[in-house]
């Protein structure tokens, strides 16, 4: 299971429900199964935080994210998220891919999740955090809280307009960010106020080291 | 919900609530769903946990076990020991029943099994 191809990963990822009502205020974008699959096979085969691990996904949506990294052998999944359709709508993805003995999901609010979890209960965190356009910081207190929940890694998607500002916090924090993939968020039409069919956001994939690297991948 | 989670849940977020933790179990429905058993992750796992919460957690949802309050030395060479740990951790699901700060009691619902830990805003710590 471990060795699973990217090609094989995304399309086990790929009938994965969305929403039938996105939420503008939570900037609730479908994470597309490519860059699930894409993300998850980075951090499974660059650098080793999935299989065995205890895995996090704050604002888990769909739960493409936890149901990604269970497919992929994650021991313990935990997908966290605010709104209950899309908590619900995770446990049955999960249920439909059969990983419900890997995963739990619980309806909190991600941006105090500090106060609902012991820190430090996760080796590792994947996100793909609202980008703060709606509701300004956003962004960056989901990027907090993932960096007080994980001890190895957080990887999250940030847009790439916004990178030094992600950068020099995650350097004022003590914590080694690395840009590790560039790429092109299609977003399709969601919302009404979306004149055109779908919008390219260029999104860097970053992975957060919570300890020193040791060969500077 | 599984017993890992409840070993990581507090109510914490609640204004007035210094530790929260542990949160009081009532479980109404609880089954047992599957989960492949991974040895050298229950072996890392344990250290981390809050061993007697996690004993009692079992108990209070009417899980008989015989793990003491005490962890055993040498659980790493203990297969059947580890086994039962991870029965108790990953397989036991609690479908429906609450969870209560132990602080307030204030009761937090978990149904189809999720756990609901959102607060009104007058709640809010």
């Amino acid at each position: 299971m471990a060795s699973m191809k990217l090609k094989t990963l995304q399309h086990a990822l790929e009938d994965i429900e969305t929403f039938d009502n996105p939420k503008i205020e939570l900037e609730q974008y479908t994470t597309s199964s490519h860059i699930a699959a894409c993300i998850l096979h980075t951090a499974q085969f660059v650098y080793n935080d999935i299989s065995g691990k205890c895995v996090a996904d704050l604002g888990c949506g769909s739960g493409v994210l936890c149901i990604g990294a269970a497919l992929l052998g994650a021991q313990y999944c935990a997908g966290f998220d605010i709104d209950p359709s899309a908590i619900s709508l995770s446990v049955e993805n999960a249920a439909d891919r059969d990983v419900s003995g890997q995963c739990d999901f619980i309806l909190c609010d991600v941006k105090k999740i500090d106060k609902n979890m012991q820190l430090k209960a996760f080796d590792t965190v994947i996100m793909n955090p609202p980008f703060g356009t709606r509701e300004r910081g956003a962004d960056l207190i989901f990027l907090k809280m993932a960096l007080s929940l994980a001890t190895e890694a957080v990887y999250s998607l940030h847009k790439t307009s916004t990178r030094q500002h992600v950068l020099s916090m995650a350097k004022e924090l003590g914590v080694y960010a690395k840009v590790i993939a560039e790429l092109r968020f299609d977003l399709p039409a969601s919302y009404k106020f979306h004149r055109r069919d779908s919008v390219d956001v260029q999104v860097d994939l970053i992975r957060f080291a919570l300890r020193v690297p040791v060969n500077n991948l | 919900m599984k017993l890992l989670t409840h070993n990581l849940l507090s109510s914490k977020s609640l204004k007035g609530v210094k530790v929260g933790y542990p949160l009081r179990i009532v479980a109404k429905d609880v089954k047992i769903s599957e989960c492949e058993f991974n040895k050298e992750f229950v072996k890392k796992i344990i250290p981390k946990l809050d061993w007697k919460v996690f004993v009692n957690a079992a108990v209070e949802i009417g899980q008989t076990s015989d793990l003491s309050d005490e962890l055993i030395e040498d659980y790493e060479d203990d297969d059947d020991y580890l086994k039962k740990v991870h029965h108790l951790l990953m397989e036991v699901e609690i479908i429906n029943g609450e969870l209560i700060c132990p602080e307030t009691d204030r009761v937090f619902p978990i149904s189809a099994g999720i756990p609901n830990l959102l607060l009104n805003e007058n709640e809010v710590s």
